[in-house]
């Protein structure tokens, strides 16, 4: 392929690794260099991979030493070519330069990989919460998060959500469904014991 | 959230306003198609930034598919962008078979191209109706109804569901077509086109939906490709890229059709762009109904797909799973392996480039999906193209984009 063979040319101290799978290219690279690799497959008049089709990171946690890999799915509209490029964050370190310098779409799609998997984008002009509220502890995506959180590391706008609608409770419309809802509240021991 | 209410208060303290105006946009308001909130800062009635706030509906999809087969993971999909489930279904399907090397029978990819084909012009008559009911013609909306619940009838008669479908199965799909829904469907195709002039009389050259949209939220080629802006969305810029044609996926690349291009780069433009989608689609499914008629008595699911439990149809037996010797069973369901690897599938939704990027262990749940929503990225892309507008015309932006906040939040 023609965009790795420029790569190997113009970076050849930079790529770590090149795999195949499923007819489609994925080069690691070194992280400090992942700017100028980008900008490169950008700009060049023979590849100009101009769309970002995806950024993400996956979470390697027991698999593989670095913990974290960070994602980069480019496609060239023009010559129809398909390329994935990686680098390693360790877990330590999470750090990554931001490509938003390049493309625009960066922006969102790296506040929402540092919302999930909590890896820093340096440079980015808005890094901040996107999916999850502002307040909320840990990160979702990593695979040592649980799918379902115990009751006391619950978030605490939702204890206090829970908390009013309990209070409002007794102007209910329908005081079928207060009532039951209080005598659930009011008896957790018999709810267990059922 | 405790900042902008900072804000909102200082504000009405406050008894003169030098400061420009914050103004804070659902999450509940009719024309944001959801629970979008979008956090303004006007000048006068003129938008100098917009911020937009999403996760209203964040369900985690992504992580509950880590904890579910693939088959089970399927299901998920058609809650992302729920106006063309069949869309998101195939999606996902074609992003596993890739990984698993299955090859899908040719009636079970005609079939598929012509549910696609139906999700899209569903999706685009929905898109045409709300729209246009934003920006103030309410008759639309009736007419698009009336044609979207036909194809909606048909979507009952294929599978049982009308909206989340969850017809396509990993290796083809769940019951083959009937006679009857042929016959419907040509009886569809001949109509349609007749039915297309009607929604164009009513707005094509009416002086207020002219107005409204000419002009309206202009992005150039350059800058909808940097922004990442696809499908219809991008087309309309002049940018002839759709992934049926740029990559093509099923039998796309036996069909006759033309990618349906724009040049103004405004609303209007991309209201041109679908309802030559619209046409072509029909187009496409026409030509697939032809097809579909050679391969009659052909399967429409692959002898090694993995094993499903069907209430009807074709059921296979344990050993035809690609590797039966790895293979373990949930709840009484053998769940073949998927071999290690990883893979990204971008299909083209009707929104725009649905991407699934699935990354395997080697076991028969994904290790990590992730989901390329088009909705996500173009709602990035609405601070840009609103910028220096009217808030009415911020409006008219939302809507030519043409999101759905399930597929955004995922």
């Amino acid at each position: 392929m023609l965009a790795v063979e420029k790569l190997q040319e113009n970076f050849p101290h930079d790529i770590i690794e090149i795999k195949e799978c499923a007819g489609q290219v994925s080069v690691t690279v070194r992280r400090d260099r992942i700017v100028d690799i980008l900008r490169f497959l950008h700009d060049d008049g023979e590849l100009l991979f101009d769309h970002l089709a995806d950024l993400t990171a996956v979470d390697w946690l027991g698999k593989k030493e670095p913990r974290f890999e960070v994602v980069y799915n480019l496609f060239s509209i023009r010559y129809k070519q398909f390329i994935r490029i990686k680098v390693q964050v360790p877990e330590n370190d999470p750090r990554v330069d931001s490509v938003t310098c390049i493309w625009k779409t960066a922006n969102w799609l790296e506040r929402e990989c540092y919302d999930m998997f909590g890896i820093e984008f340096e440079g980015h002009p808005d890094l901040r919460r996107i999916l999850m509220p502002d307040d909320w502890e840990g990160y979702p995506l990593r695979k040592d998060y649980p799918l379902f959180l115990e009751e006391e590391q619950e978030w605490k706008e939702y204890k206090k959500l829970r908390q009013k609608a309990r209070e409002l409770a007794q102007y209910d419309w329908y005081p079928m469904l207060a009532e039951k809802d209080k005598e659930e509240a009011g008896s957790p021991e018999s709810e267990a014991a059922a | 959230m405790a900042p902008t209410l900072e804000i909102i208060k200082k504000q009405q303290d406050e008894k003169e306003w030098d400061e420009p105006y914050f103004v804070n946009m659902g999450p509940q308001h009719p024309s944001t198609h959801g629970v979008l909130r979008l956090f303004l800062e006007l000048e006068g009635e003129t938008i100098r930034s917009c911020d937009p706030r999403i996760g209203y509906l964040h369900r985690g999809i992504e992580k509950l598919s880590e904890f579910r087969t693939y088959s089970q993971a399927m299901v998920l999909t058609d809650r992302l962008d729920y106006i063309s489930s069949a869309a998101n279904n195939v999606g996902f399907c074609l992003a596993v078979e890739k990984l698993m090397g299955l090859e899908v029978p040719r009636r079970a990819q005609i079939i598929r191209v012509i549910v696609c084909e139906m999700a899209r012009i569903c999706s685009h008559l929905l898109w045409l109706a709300t729209h246009a009911l934003d920006i103030g013609a309410m008759t639309v909306f009736l007419y698009c109804f009336r044609d979207r619940e036909w194809l909606l009838d048909v979507f009952e008669m294929i599978c049982g569901a009308r909206l989340t479908v969850s017809y396509p199965r990993i290796g083809g799909v769940r019951l083959d077509f009937t006679d009857e829904i042929v016959d419907e469907l040509y009886k569809f195709t001949e109509e349609f086109p007749n039915r297309i002039p009607e929604y164009e009389t009513l707005i094509d050259v009416n002086r207020i939906w002219l107005k409204r949209t000419k002009g309206v939220g202009v992005v150039s080629p350059e800058e909808a490709v940097n922004l990442g802006l696809t499908g219809p969305s991008l087309r309309g810029s002049g940018v002839h890229y759709d992934l049926r044609r740029s990559a093509p996926y099923l039998i796309y690349d036996e069909l006759d059709f033309e990618v349906a291009v724009e040049y103004e780069g405004d609303t209007y433009a991309r209201y041109r762009v679908r309802m030559k989608e619209m046409r072509e689609a029909n187009k496409i499914i026409r030509q697939c109904l032809d097809k579909l008629a050679e391969t009659k008595g052909e399967p429409v699911v692959a002898e090694d797909a993995p094993d499903l439990l069907m209430p009807f149809g074709k059921v296979k037996k344990p050993q035809a799973a690609p590797h039966p010797k790895k293979g373990y069973v949930v709840k009484g369901v053998e769940v073949p392996v998927v071999p290690e690897g990883e893979v990204y599938m971008a299909t083209e939704v009707p929104k725009g480039e649905l991407g699934f990027y699935i990354v395997s262990d080697g076991t028969g749940h994904p290790w990590r999906l992730r989901i390329r929503a088009p909705s996500f990225v173009h709602i990035s892309a609405i601070p840009a193209l609103a910028k220096g507008h009217m808030v009415a015309d911020l409006v008219a932006v939302i809507g030519t984009l043409d999101i759905v906040l399930g597929e955004c939040d995922r």
